[in-house]
């Protein structure tokens, strides 16, 4: 049983390099995201089964406001890009520049939760919240968690940035593995977004 | 400013429960008391508490599942005599108030306080010695976990003192568990508790397919890993697969129950029988989370004392796939009599017998493993044996209830209750002990006593049989479970029969308390001074017992199956003496801290005392961010210094 | 039963030895509970097939491969046979394939929701589980009974079961298929009663503090016996409508029996929608119902 040149290179190597970040990490974080999308995936399923027990109440038709609704989706598909940028400016090295795109999506995240809050806001102040019907408690639940993911999605970028330029930190390979995590996480977001845009709104607008 | 807390609480009028209290309270006291005495509290906040150190972790998880099995065990012996003694007139000493929560209290304990920790500390011992590493993938989020569950099992003895548990079963269906019929903190407990440990497990399930899959000593491809290594492989992804889907059941029962929505209640839309689609879409793969690393037990256990190698290895590995795929298909075969379609039905239930298939050629490969063999009968082997006989048993019961037509008799009787235990007990708990006694010795450094684990075996096994055949006929008589009394006098002798029975299992338990203590006091005679005492076959026997912090000196390299087998056949003599820098992780409290808030977390939520859960909420996100803050979490030995404790060792 | 124990007499030997009466399940008083009986003895004679040779290869293998046995049986590389995987993948399939068609049949046939087969007459009954009782309205006679169920023999009897709580099973252990009881939501059952005798019916789910209690008794009668008792039930006195329902609810274990001697047909419906918001008839989950003949 002998230590050998591969053993060495999985092992210690990749932990060093900025641009081969640790191969662990990068990759439980896709299983994470994995059993993420089972969640996400059970409350799909919970709101297909009470997308039409209004008991009474109103349904998708009263109550979305599409316009409202593009523009949330106008704000996450732009802070994708904006976080695409991000991670384009981080293999650059441009640490100041990366900061600037980080703090663009971190803008368009606060506009949609914001937009999102008045949204929940507006509906509870119809009489329409999650106690009214089944389907609006499907509503909420699944809307909300998408929500509440954003929101930790910028709580985790107000702690990089944190790190990065108020401990000056910089960019060490574990700030570096942590960002290309969290813009994973962040384009995972966008795309469950546009799955609720397009099942949740549009499709419960139509009905 | 207490939420529904309240002096009024504490059940002090019920002597039962004061006394089980009181009890707890004074075997609490009596191990701190302990620890004070021996100056202990550095030693072990030092070099357990804080440790991150995947065997240590595995340690107190069977510790955690040891003592939590104790106390399911307490509820079982409730429930026994109860029955033994409640016909007719007679009431029994357990009111209906008592005798509910000790049935739901029994299930939560031992499918998530004893089965799951014993898995989860057996793979976090022997999967990355098995595989060659020196510790899990992230062994930070290890040590989360176990705090996780040790927080929830804490909550749950809680739940004994202050207010009460669930009055629901273990499965918690709606309405019944909906505000309108429980008001009680009860199912807020069931809740929390389910949700800690359910995090934890999936934090597990995580981090070992990770560890497997990028951890595995060079040459180790995955149709060279350890069977065991495969087991818990597909355990790990059932576990990723399935607990979010438990993890979104209990949130919606408990947004329904905190928010006033309307997922499960019978009013506004409400489906409850949505909940019950989702809890057996977890429950069902859960019992192979629960069977899958057994079976991997026996997998190992069987070759290594038949001295040949597991008879159709390849075969094993894609039954276990098998299994793990179907599991996911047979679900709804826990309500066939909630009224679905016929064709649905059989379907379902067609789909639950295909499991049969890879489970009986599994029993096979056993059977074949030990033909040809040399069986040496200790005591992991006779788990094993008892195994192949009671688990076949519950196999056939399981095939029986799998059809509809004999389901629509059968369904919740005690006959189902006689099969589950036949498969949990005779299945995931005999395999467990057989594994407890197959890796003792690797963890602590000597083997346990042989004779108190054959009388233990024993015992068990007479007592299984003695307490849960009666409950097969008692299914056959229209007996339906979960009943605190009962009008039928030809019940009763079956019952009274089932509590000799379960007195029998309280003798081996008895037995397994009394093997510790005396193998824990004979170690000196009793030290594995080989690393291998048995002439096994795989990774984790090649090194020293117990294993250095290090795990392996050298990291080792890998060229068949049972490496470790191959290598003592032909030594290889190239081994180079060359050490190098091993690099490993630092402990922290981190994981700690983040256990006890977030069981302060969840008592705040049961008990509506929202400062505190907003105050915990904060404090867990603050421990973990300074966690991220902190930029040295791993430290480096030299390879000198690992030359020089090799070097030490080899003297002694 | 005796049908049963005549074609598979090994089968049931053991149950015999230990108890030959009071095994409600496997001595059936209606064809429901016979087919039923019949389908076990014959999945577990299947599966005594695969069952009994892995006992007897476990202790002998076990025993004649022991450490200490002649060296020579000793084969320290065998791994592996291509046969014998064969054989142990094939066995199990097989016996599955036969019960898979066993249970695609059985399944078909037994579906609760489906009138037995043969033409007989038909009685419906509403069943619903309360806190906890059983309330069976009938609804063509007008009557109503508590935790007493009267049927007539060589009748199909036509459950409609609903519950006006939580889950419960509605079950009658010799006469077959037991479903459960759920609120907003209607299931059937399909039963009959071949000779006269008082069975056990119980609630099979667990469903709060009064579970234990919650049985019924049902008496089977000849269908002139059942006319006489739906004549003098009718003249009792008690009327079961909405007022009377609201005080039933209360939860509790009841006492005795009760019988109203007028119910209001429409009640097991009103029940069926009580909770859902919608005073709209027709409910997401409820089957059409089943006409009575």
């Amino acid at each position: 049983m002998s230590e050998t040149a591969q053993q060495r290179h999985v092992h210690q190597e990749p932990d060093r390099d900025l641009d081969h970040p640790h191969p662990e990490t990068v990759f439980g974080f896709w299983v994470y995201i994995m059993t993420d999308c089972m969640i996400f995936a059970s409350l799909f399923a919970v709101f297909a089964v009470q997308r039409t027990a209004y008991a009474g109440g109103p349904n998708g038709h009263d109550l979305f406001d599409l316009k409202s609704t593009l523009l949330e989706t106008f704000l996450l598909l732009t802070s994708s890009t904006t976080c695409g940028y991000a991670m384009v400016c981080l293999h650059q090295r441009r640490q100041n520049l990366m900061g600037l795109f980080l703090l663009l999506t971190l803008a368009c995240g606060l506009g949609f939760v914001g937009l999102e809050v008045s949204e929940f806001l507006k509906l509870i102040a119809e009489n329409a919240g999650p106690d009214r019907s089944a389907f609006l408690s499907a509503f909420f639940i699944l809307v909300g968690t998408h929500g509440l993911h954003v929101t930790c999605g910028m709580l985790w970028m107000l702690v990089l940035l944190f790190d990065i330029f108020i401990r000056k930190r910089g960019l060490p390979p574990v700030i570096g593995r942590r960002l290309l995590a969290f813009s994973l996480f962040w384009h995972f977001l966008d795309i469950i977004w546009i799955c609720l845009f397009t099942f949740v709104y549009l499709n419960g607008y139509l009905t | 400013m207490f939420g529904k807390l309240a002096f009024n609480q504490i059940p002090i009028s019920s002597p039962i429960i004061m006394v089980a209290v009181a009890f707890e309270v004074i075997a609490a006291l009596a191990v701190l008391s302990f620890i004070t005495k021996k100056h202990g509290w550095g030693y072990l906040w030092r070099e357990w508490l804080t440790s991150v150190d995947h065997k240590k972790i595995g340690v107190m998880y069977i510790i955690v599942a040891l003592v939590m099995l104790l106390r399911g065990f307490v509820d079982a012996m409730m429930m026994r005599t109860q029955q033994a003694i409640a016909d007719g007139s007679n009431t029994g000493f357990l009111p209906p108030h008592h005798y509910d929560q000790f049935f739901s209290e029994h299930g939560v304990i031992m499918i998530f306080f004893v089965a799951m920790p014993l898995i989860i500390g057996l793979m976090n011992i022997v999967v990355p010695l098995q595989i060659g590493t020196r510790d899990v993938a992230f062994p930070f989020l290890n040590s989360v976990s176990l705090w996780l569950v040790v927080a929830a099992a804490l909550l749950l003895n809680i739940s004994l003192a202050i207010g009460d548990f669930a009055k629901t079963g273990w499965v918690a269906y709606p309405p019944l568990s909906e505000l309108t019929y429980s008001p009680d903190v009860g199912v807020d407990y069931y809740i929390w508790v389910l949700q800690l440990s359910g995090f934890s497990s999936l934090f597990t399930g995580i981090n070992f397919f990770v560890t497997i899959v990028k951890r595995r000593a060079p040459g180790m491809g995955f149709f060279r890993m350890p069977i065991f290594t495969w087991t818990a492989f597909c355990t790990v992804m059932l576990m990723m697969i399935a607990f979010p889907i438990l993890t979104v059941a209990l949130a919606l029962l408990a947004f329904d129950r905190y928010c006033g929505t309307h997922f499960f209640t019978n009013d506004l839309g409400g489906n409850a029988m949505m909940y019950v689609n989702l809890f057996w879409a977890w429950g069902h793969p859960e019992v192979y989370i629960l069977m899958l690393p057994a079976f991997g037990v026996y997998s190992e256990v069987f070759p290594t004392f038949a001295g040949k190698p597991l008879f159709a290895y390849r075969t094993m590995v894609y039954a276990t796939v098998c299994i793990t795929v179907l599991s996911f298909m047979v679900w709804l075969h826990h309500f066939f009599t909630m009224g679905s379609a016929a064709s649905v039905n059989a379907f379902f239930g067609i789909m639950t017998m295909i499991i049969a298939v890879p489970t009986g050629v599994k029993i096979f490969s056993w059977i074949f493993t030990i033909y040809g063999g040399r069986l040496r009968f200790t005591v992991p082997v006779l788990w094993s044996l008892g195994f192949i006989i009671t688990f076949t048993i519950g196999g056939m019961t399981g095939v029986i209830l799998a059809i509809p037509g004999n389901d629509y008799v059968l369904h919740n009787s005690l006959f189902l209750v006689a099969h589950f235990h036949n498969v949990l007990i005779g299945g995931v708990l005999f395999g467990m002990f057989a594994g407890y006694n197959y890796w003792f010795p690797k963890a602590a450094g000597f083997t346990l006593n042989e004779a108190w684990g054959k009388a233990a075996f024993w015992f068990w096994i007479t007592g299984f049989y003695v307490a849960f055949m009666p409950l097969y006929i008692l299914g056959f008589m229209g007996m339906t479970r979960r009943l605190a009394h009962y009008d039928n006098p030809a019940w009763q002798p079956y019952l009274i029969l089932a509590f000799f029975g379960a007195v029998l299992i309280s003798i081996g338990i008895f037995c397994q308390v009394a093997q510790l203590y005396i193998s824990i006091r004979d170690r000196a005679l009793n030290r594995d001074l080989t690393g291998d005492p048995w002439n096994a076959r795989t990774l984790e026997w090649s090194i020293p017992s117990p294993p250095p912090f290090y795990n392996f000196a050298r990291t080792p390299h890998v060229e068949s199956i049972d490496a470790f087998w191959m290598e003592k056949q032909n030594p290889s003599k190239s081994s180079s003496p060359e050490y190098v820098d091993i690099e490993l992780p630092k402990n922290t409290a981190s994981g700690f801290i983040i256990g006890v808030l977030d069981g302060v977390l969840a008592f705040g939520l049961i008990w509506h005392i929202w400062w505190l859960a907003i105050l915990t909420l904060i404090g867990i996100t603050a421990t973990v961010i300074a966690r991220a803050f902190q930029s040295e979490v791993d430290y480096t030995i030299p390879a000198a210094k690992i030359a020089q404790l090799e070097a030490a060792r080899t003297q002694t | 039963m005796l049908r049963v124990a005549k074609r598979y007499p090994l089968t049931l030997l053991p149950v015999f030895a230990l108890s030959a009466c009071n095994m409600d399940v496997l001595q059936p008083a209606g064809p429901v509970g016979v087919r039923e009986a019949r389908l076990l003895a014959e999945t577990t004679g299947a599966m005594l097939i695969v069952v009994i040779p892995v006992f007897i290869l476990t202790i002998l293998f076990a025993w004649r491969y022991r450490d200490g046995a002649p060296e020579r049986r000793y084969n320290a590389k065998f791994s592996g046979s291509t046969p014998i995987e064969l054989t142990i993948w094939g066995i199990p399939l097989a016996i599955i394939i036969v019960l898979g068609v066993m249970d695609w049949r059985s399944t078909l046939a037994l579906d609760p929701f489906k009138p037995l087969p043969g033409h007989m007459p038909t009685l419906r009954i509403d069943a619903v589980s309360m806190d906890w009782k059983w309330l069976f309205i009938y609804p063509d006679q007008h009557v109503a009974t508590i935790d007493q169920l009267v049927i007539p023999t060589g009748t199909q009897i036509a459950f409609s079961i609903t519950s006006d709580t939580v889950m419960n099973v509605f079950f009658i252990p010799r006469l077959g298929t037991q479903i459960y009881a759920m609120a907003g939501m209607q299931t059937q059952d399909h039963l009959l009663a071949k000779n006269p005798g008082t069975f056990r019916g119980i609630s099979a789910n667990f469903s709060g503090e009064g579970f234990p209690e919650m049985h019924f008794s049902t008496k089977a009668v000849s269908p002139r016996d059942f006319a006489a008792w739906i004549t003098q039930t009718q003249s009792a006195p008690g009327n079961l409508d909405a007022a009377a329902y609201a005080k039933l609810k209360k939860p509790g274990v009841q006492d005795a029996p009760a019988i109203f001697g007028h119910a209001d047909p429409a009640l097991f419906e009103a029940i069926l929608h009580e909770d859902s918001g919608t005073p709209a008839p027709p409910h997401k989950n409820t089957p059409p119902p089943v006409k009575a003949q």
